[in-house]
C-alpha cells in the first residue's frame, strides 16, 4: 500500500458521551459521512448517530456454525459407514443420533471461532498502526475516559479550516489535527 | 411514596435510580487507574512471591509425580480391578466442574443482563481456563501411554484406524476440546480493549510493545465496538449451550455404563448443577482474598458475594434433589443391585465418604446460606466456599469409587486406597492452578475495565444531554 501523507482528519475531544453523541448526530445531519467516534467503552447511541447499522457478525457466525455442523456430521458418517465400519453391539453403522453430539460441539466451535475472527476481520484488526495513534491526546484518553469525534479528510466536505471551525462550534475540549 | 423510599435507600444510585453494584464515587479514570495499576506497578507485592512460591512448589510436585508416572506406568496409582477409575477421573470431573462457573458467569449472566457479573467475569473466565488445563491433563496421563494421546483425535494414524463415534468417551474429546478453545477465545476477545488501555497506560517500552501486540491495535472506534458487542453476545450465546453440553457429555461417560450408581438418567442435570455449585465456590475462594489483597472492595462489593451465595443456594438445592432422587430410585426401581449399591454407599466400608459429602454439600451450606447476614459475612463465605469445594470433590469420589468397588459379583469386590502418587498429582494440580492464576493476576487486567466503565453513573446518557440533536 502506498504511504499516505498529509492530514488524516480532525479529532475533537469531549468529556462526556452525551456531548459526543450530540456532535456526531449534528455532523451526520449536516452531511458528514467519513467520520468515526472513539470511546473507551461501547456507546451504542454514538454508532447510531454516525449511521452505523450494518453488522455482518451474526451472518458470519451462522455460516461458520452451519459449516461446522455439516463438516462433522458428514465426516462421522463417512468414517462409520465407509472408511472404518465397526459393529458395536449390533447397532447400525449409520447411527445418526450418536453422531449429533460431536456435530453439535463442532457447530459451536466453528460458530464461536467465526464470531471472534469474523469480528476482527470486519474491524480490520489486527492493525498495529493507525494515524490516530499520532494524535497527542489520544493515548491518554481514548481507552480511558475521553470521547472523540474524528472528521476524516477523505470526506468530500472536508476543508481543514472550515472543519476546524465547525468542530469548535460543539465546544469540545480540544480539536487536534491528525497526520498520517 | 415509592420514590421517597428509593431516595433514602443507600443501595440505590441517585443518579441512575438503579441498584448499585459498584461503590459510589468512582469515575472512568479512577477505575482504570485502579485496575491497570495493579498490573503496571513495577513493584510486585511480597505476598505475591510467597504465594507463587507455594503454587510453584505444587507445580513442581506435579512434575515429579507425572515424570514418575511416565517412567513406571499407571501402576503407581491405586487404580486396579474393580476400581479402574480412581483419582484421575475424580479430579478430571472436579476441575471441569469448577471451570463451568466461569463460563456461567461470563456467558449466561451476560445473556440475562446481570451486569453485576462485570466485576468478576474476567477472573472467573481465567479460573475456567486454568481449571480446564488441570482437568484436561488427567485423561491424558491416565491413558497409560500418553505419547499416544493423539490417537483420541480422528486422525488416520499409522494403522489407519478411525475412532468410534458412538462412544461417550469420544464425545468427551470433542466436548472438552471445544470447551477449552471457546473459553480461551472468549477470554482473549474480552481482554482486547483492555489490552488497548494497558498499552496506552504503560510507561515501559517492553510493556507497551507486548500489550500493543496483544491489543491487536484496538482503538475504540464505535463501529468496532458494535461488532465487538455483537460478537461477545454471540459467543455468550454459544458458550451457554456448550457449557451445559460439556458436563452432560461427561455424565454420559458414567450414565451409559450399566453399573448401579452410574446407570441413571438424572446424571446430566445433576452434574451440570454440581459443576456450577462447585465453580461458584471456587470463584468465592479466589475473589475473597483477591479483593482484600488488592483493595478491590469497591468493585467486587459485598453485593457480589451475596449474589454468589444465592446462586450457590439455588444450585445446591438442584444437587440435593439429585441426591434425593438417587436414593428414591434405589428403592423405587425395586432393583436389588441398585438398593444394595445405595446401602453400601451409605453404610459400607467407605460410607464415611458419603456422609462427608452430605455434610459439606447439603447440611452446612443449604441450612445457612438462607441467612443474608451470613451471606454477607466475608469470613463465613470463604469458609463455605472451601466446604463446598471439598464436598463436591467427595461427590465425585463417591460416584466413581463407591459405585465401582462392589458391583454385581461379590467375588470381584475390592477396595480402593489412594497412593501418595495420587495425592501428589492432585495437590500438584492445585499448585499449578495457583501458579497460573497468580501469573494472570500479575500480568493481565483481572477486572474488565471497559465493562466496569459501562456501569458507572458517568456512562448514563440522559435524553436531555443529547436533546439538541439534528432534529
Amino acid at each position: 500500500m502506498p504511504a499516505r501523507e498529509g492530514t488524516y482528519g480532525l479529532l475533537a475531544e469531549f468529556d462526556t458521551p452525551g456531548d459526543l453523541i450530540r456532535a456526531a448526530r449534528q455532523a451526520r445531519h449536516d452531511g458528514w459521512r467519513r467520520m468515526d467516534c472513539y470511546t473507551p467503552y461501547p456507546v451504542e447511541e454514538a454508532a447510531e448517530a454516525i449511521g452505523f447499522h450494518r453488522n455482518k457478525v451474526p451472518l458470519v457466525t451462522l455460516v461458520g456454525g452451519l459449516m461446522g455442523l455439516t463438516a462433522m456430521f458428514l465426516f462421522e458418517t463417512w468414517v462409520s459407514v465407509w472408511a472404518y465400519p465397526l459393529n458395536i453391539g449390533g447397532r447400525p453403522t449409520y447411527s445418526w443420533p450418536a453422531f449429533m453430539v460431536p456435530a453439535y460441539e463442532w457447530t459451536i466451535l466453528f460458530a464461536g471461532l467465526s464470531a471472534a475472527f469474523g469480528m476482527l476481520a470486519l474491524n480490520g484488526l489486527p492493525a498495529l498502526y493507525h494515524p490516530l495513534f499520532n494524535a497527542p491526546n489520544f493515548r491518554d484518553g481514548a481507552t480511558t475516559d475521553k470521547f472523540f469525534l474524528c472528521l476524516e479528510a477523505l470526506d468530500p466536505k472536508f476543508d481543514l479550516v472550515e472543519a476546524r471551525a465547525y468542530l469548535a462550534s460543539f465546544q469540545p475540549v480540544s480539536v487536534a489535527e491528525v497526520e498520517y | 411514596m415509592a420514590t421517597s423510599e428509593v431516595k433514602h435507600n443507600p443501595e440505590i444510585d441517585p443518579a441512575t435510580g438503579e441498584y448499585r453494584v459498584i461503590a459510589p464515587g468512582q469515575t472512568f479514570r479512577s477505575v482504570t487507574e485502579k485496575i491497570a495499576g495493579i498490573v503496571l506497578t513495577p513493584s510486585t507485592p511480597l505476598g505475591w512471591f510467597a504465594l507463587f512460591g507455594v503454587g510453584g512448589a505444587g507445580a513442581t510436585m506435579l512434575l515429579v509425580a507425572v515424570t514418575w508416572l511416565f517412567l513406571k506406568g499407571t501402576g503407581i496409582w491405586a487404580i486396579t480391578q474393580p476400581v479402574a477409575w480412581g483419582f484421575a477421573i475424580i479430579n478430571f470431573v472436579w476441575w471441569i466442574g469448577i471451570g463451568h462457573a466461569g463460563t456461567l458467569i461470563s456467558a449466561i449472566l451476560l445473556l440475562f443482563k446481570q451486569s453485576w457479573r462485570n466485576s468478576i467475569n474476567r477472573f472467573a473466565e481465567a479460573m475456567t481456563i486454568f481449571a480446564v488445563v488441570c482437568a484436561g491433563m488427567f485423561p491424558l496421563i491416565h491413558i497409560g501411554r500418553p505419547w499416544l494421546a493423539y490417537w483420541m483425535l480422528p486422525l488416520p494414524v499409522t494403522m489407519n484406524v478411525w475412532p468410534q463415534f458412538r462412544s461417550p468417551l469420544m464425545w468427551d474429546v470433542f466436548a472438552v476440546s471445544t470447551y477449552a478453545t471457546i473459553s480461551v477465545v472468549f477470554w482473549y476477545i474480552g481482554m482486547v480493549p483492555d489490552f488497548g488501555t494497558m498499552r496506552d497506560r504503560s510507561q515501559s517500552k517492553i510493556a507497551q510493545y507486548c500489550y500493543g501486540l496483544a491489543s491487536l491495535g484496538w482503538r475504540g472506534s464505535v463501529r468496532h465496538w458494535m461488532r465487538y458487542e455483537t460478537a461477545s453476545l454471540l459467543l455468550a450465546g454459544l458458550a451457554t449451550p456448550l457449557v451445559l453440553s460439556v458436563h452432560t457429555v461427561i455424565s454420559f461417560d458414567f450414565a451409559v455404563a450399566v453399573l448401579p450408581g452410574w446407570h441413571t438418567t438424572i446424571f446430566p442435570p445433576y452434574f451440570v448443577a454440581g459443576a456450577i455449585y462447585s465453580g461458584f465456590a471456587m470463584v468465592l475462594t479466589l475473589a475473597i482474598p483477591l479483593r482484600k489483597f488488592y483493595h478491590l472492595e469497591g468493585l467486587v462489593t459485598d453485593r457480589h458475594i451475596d449474589n454468589m451465595g444465592k446462586v450457590m443456594l439455588a444450585t445446591g438445592f438442584i444437587v440435593a434433589y439429585g441426591y434425593g432422587m438417587e436414593v428414591f430410585m434405589a428403592w423405587y426401581s425395586a432393583s436389588h443391585w441398585e438398593a444394595f449399591m445405595m446401602w453400601n454407599r451409605m453404610f459400607g466400608p467407605m460410607g464415611w465418604s458419603y456422609w462427608v459429602l452430605i455434610t459439606c454439600n447439603l447440611a452446612i451450606p443449604l441450612t445457612t446460606l438462607w441467612s443474608r447476614k451470613l451471606r454477607t459475612s466475608i469470613p463465613y463465605m470463604f469458609f463455605i466456599s472451601i466446604v463446598v469445594n471439598t464436598g463436591m470433590w467427595f461427590e465425585r469420589f463417591v460416584i466413581v469409587v463407591t459405585s465401582l468397588y462392589r458391583d454385581f459379583l461379590p467375588s470381584s469386590w475390592g477396595t480402593y486406597r489412594a497412593t501418595k502418587w495420587d495425592y501428589m498429582t492432585y495437590v500438584g494440580t492445585l499448585g499449578l492452578f495457583t501458579a497460573l492464576f497468580l501469573l494472570f493476576v500479575r500480568f493481565l487486567p483481572m477486572i474488565p475495565m471497559s465493562e466496569i466503565r459501562m456501569m458507572l453513573p458517568g456512562a448514563k446518557i440522559t435524553p436531555k444531554a443529547t436533546a439538541k440533536a439534528g432534529d
